[in-house]
């Protein structure tokens, strides 16, 4: 589902002006979680949209539970999550260049270009099979990383799901960012962005079984997907810390386990 | 003074020769063997994948891949924290022993997703005190995932202890989740091991 702004601005109005808590490490990742009484009753909230509404969907479009057996073949739901992605790149790409990085955004603009030609509208992607243009994603919430700001505290949004103060800031400025929020108005504005959103259930679709296990398998999910989406997110921004050695006797405060040290 | 540049001499040819000595210690796992562990155990891993068999089948198969390549009992030890150390070596082999069934379905169930992807095998590195290789999942209709694997021979033998998927740490996840589940049992290893047993 795409944010709108009445769902979001309450939210990093609110958490911007808290204080901060100290930082702790917490399996091998540094932790800013200063609002996790909220965030839990959040993610409570989340974990029931989840299980009543998106996965059921999810189920219904990847074509029913165990019939995944041949995965070369082209699900409905993998025309939409594509066209919902090609329709993310021309956001992506003013991003890459507000980050000052004209490589992927050239990437992301000719990838653009050919799927929305000879992959007929972004239904398929001829970019990434035939011309090796993998899409290169980014967001508004990297641009302020690649800018110097702060991580800030741990969030939990309502449907969005895991973030952090500065990665909610940016999500807001993408809405203003997007040149489709440009060129389109009115009926075409809200079909991009159903197509948009139908995307990202379309995605949610395909690993489906990985997310349903952290949410619904996990002694813990909420602590269990704040440290995942922690982690992942980091990689991507290239904000990790070094590698966890399990085994070191003693834990420095990296990331890298060595549990022979131990 | 003359005596001592001799011994010094003689020191650094004693190491030079314990060096090249094949099996010597500080010498036993290198780049090439940590790669090629890697290429071994995603072959067997592959080859799950794709035989078809129902999924308890193939869960019991992952585990005795993970078993085999995996230095399965660190990877317990670390993953269950300071209460290791506590508790007696039955009630340890007991968890382990769990744990070990555990990963082989969780992990199966996803690696099930990946039907049809294949991994290539980066460039192996040296990494603190063990050794580190990347490797790269293509998926279908997806941009590829880095994944990176780590590789000791700490145990006395060369084999991976940790998998680091886009940056998610799986001895982090399962620390976490160890953790959590052992809370939820009150501190109780052998009540944690029966859930175990049922997990993943």
């Amino acid at each position: 589902m795409r944010p709108t702004r009445s769902q979001i601005l309450p939210m990093v109005f609110l958490t911007l002006a808290a204080c901060a808590s100290d930082p702790v490490m917490r399996d091998g990742i540094m932790v800013n979680d200063p609002y996790e009484g909220a965030n839990r009753r959040i993610h409570a909230f989340n974990k029931g949209v989840d299980a009543r509404l998106v996965a059921p969907v999810a189920r219904l479009a990847s074509g029913g539970g165990e019939s995944r057996g041949n995965a070369q073949q082209m699900r409905p739901a993998d025309l939409v999550a594509n066209v919902g992605a090609n329709l993310s790149l021309p956001g992506k790409v003013v991003n890459h260049l507000l980050q000052g990085r004209p490589g992927p955004a050239i990437r992301n603009g000719f990838r653009f270009a050919v799927n929305s030609t000879l992959g007929i509208a972004g239904l398929f992607d001829p970019a990434g099979s035939d011309f090796g243009l993998d899409e290169v994603d980014t967001d508004f919430g990297q641009t302020l990383a690649r800018w110097g700001a702060p991580e800030g505290a741990y969030l939990e949004l309502p449907v969005l799901g895991p973030s952090t103060q500065r990665d909610a800031a940016g999500r807001v400025v993408d809405i203003v960012l997007d040149p489709w929020n440009h060129v389109l108005t009115g009926r075409q504005a809200v079909g991009v962005l159903g197509l948009r959103a139908a995307g990202k259930a379309a995605d949610r679709a395909r690993f489906g079984d990985t997310v349903e296990g952290v949410l619904q398998g996990s002694a813990d999910s909420y602590a269990q997907t704040r440290l995942i989406w922690l982690m992942h997110r980091r990689h991507e921004l290239g904000e990790e810390g070094n590698a966890f050695d399990p085994y070191d006797a003693i834990e420095d405060d990296d990331a890298v386990i060595d549990p022979y040290e131990e | 003074m003359r005596n001592s540049r001799r011994g010094l001499l003689a020191l650094l040819a004693g190491a030079g020769a314990f060096a090249v000595l094949p099996g010597g210690p500080a010498l036993a796992l290198d780049t090439t063997e940590a790669r090629a562990l890697i290429e071994t155990s995603l072959t067997e891993v592959h080859a799950v994948i794709n035989s078809g068999q129902p999924p308890a089948e193939m869960y019991r198969d992952f585990e005795e891949v993970f078993a085999r390549y995996a230095d399965v009992d660190v990877i317990a030890r670390s993953a269950l924290g300071p209460v290791a150390r506590q508790i007696g070596a039955g009630e340890f082999a007991e968890y382990r022993q769990a744990f070990q069934g555990y990963i082989g379905r969780k992990y199966g169930k996803r690696f099930r997703e990946f039907v049809g992807s294949r991994i290539e095998v980066g460039e192996a590195r040296p990494l603190k005190s063990f050794f580190a290789v990347s490797s790269t999942a293509y998926l279908n209709g997806r941009a590829p995932m880095q994944v990176e694997w780590h590789v000791s021979d700490r145990s006395g033998r060369s084999l991976f202890f940790n998998i680091i998927i886009e940056g998610v740490n799986m001895l982090a996840s399962e620390r976490a989740e160890i953790a959590a589940m052992l809370t939820r049992r009150g501190g109780d290893v052998a009540a944690l091991s029966a859930d175990l047993q049922q997990a993943g």
